[in-house]
């Protein structure tokens, strides 16, 4: 392949699995959260991806695939519970929520 | 001369790709985050199709870039996009504690692939022409990972399910259990009394001979 090696790919997919976790653990609102969590996903993915290149194996797309599918479903799920959340007025913030608490 | 395109091509990419997933964490307003995740997962098929992944980057584009993102804006446009800070909210250490812990985690990230796998990753398998196509591609969802096919699909039908039951209304014809008798129900919305009327269905049904 002329171009970077894996060695860069992987080094991309950490800086995006860093920002989106950053974003988890920093943004208040559950909608963002679920944004970063997408740019975590897709950072795993990238990381499959480069992995399959460079061994020559495609079963690292298939995985990827697989996660793709997973994370179409994490996000209907989860704006499912945001759009039931708004409709009984809750507050959509992640620090007030806590219900479940012990 | 290949070489030196690709390399401009993979560094419009890394721009794109970690300027936008700065801006999903670091915008206010929730609608700018889900354009710059547009973005972000743009450029990240240009990466898939530089690593041979033609498929993956058409479904990425298709699946993410299309559907789960007009969903996702749609409920943003649902709620009114309120707008949250990245720094408001939370405490001062929590603020401190979540930029430590992923700085660390970077640095993890970083120093692994440095130390550990830096010099053996540089060499590469050789690919066929079609390595990534989407006959491959189907042929081994078919045949070696027909069993994790199967069940995306269930596990598919069950996130379906599940928005559908979250998102769905008390119907308007059905009765609703009140509670027993003078027991008083609280309810977190009231709704409006529903219409008592006879249905034309039972009139109608009354008049037809035979």
């Amino acid at each position: 392949m002329n171009g970077p090696d894996v060695t860069w790919y992987l080094a991309v997919a950490g800086v995006l699995f860093a920002t989106g976790a950053l974003g988890v653990l920093l943004r208040r609102s559950p909608l963002i959260v679920l944004l970063s969590l997408e740019i975590m996903l897709n950072g795993a993915n990238l990381a499959l991806i480069a992995f399959a290149r460079q061994q020559g194996d495609l079963d690292g797309q298939i995985f990827a695939l697989a996660v793709m599918a997973v994370a179409a479903s994490e996000v209907v799920v989860g704006l499912g519970l945001i759009v039931a959340m708004a409709r009984r007025r809750l507050v959509l913030d992640v620090d007030e929520l806590t219900t479940l608490r012990g | 001369m290949g070489n030196v395109i690709v390399w401009i091509v993979w560094l419009a990419a890394l721009f794109g790709c970690i300027g936008s997933g700065v801006a999903v964490v670091s915008m206010t307003n929730p609608f700018y985050s889900a354009i710059a995740l547009i973005g972000n997962l743009g450029s990240l098929a240009v990466f898939f199709l530089l690593l041979q992944a033609e498929f993956v980057a058409a479904a990425q584009v298709l699946v993410y870039a299309g559907a789960v993102m007009v969903m996702f804006l749609f409920v943003i446009a649902y709620l009114g996009g309120q707008a949250d800070a990245p720094w408001a909210g939370g405490s001062s250490w929590q603020r401190w504690a979540a930029v430590i812990a992923a700085s660390a985690l970077l640095l993890e990230i970083i120093m692994v692939i440095g130390l550990k796998a830096g010099g053996r990753l540089s060499d590469e398998a050789e690919v066929r022409e079609a390595f990534g196509s989407p006959g491959d591609i189907g042929r081994l969802f078919l045949t070696d990972h027909l069993l994790a096919f199967e069940i995306t699909s269930i596990v598919l039908l069950v996130a379906a399910i599940g928005g559908v039951v979250l998102g769905a209304h008390s119907r308007h014809g059905e009765p609703r259990y009140e509670g027993p008798a003078g027991v008083p129900v609280s309810r977190e919305r009231t709704l409006p009394p529903e219409p008592v009327a006879a249905t034309p269905h039972d009139a109608s049904g009354a008049g037809v001979p035979g």
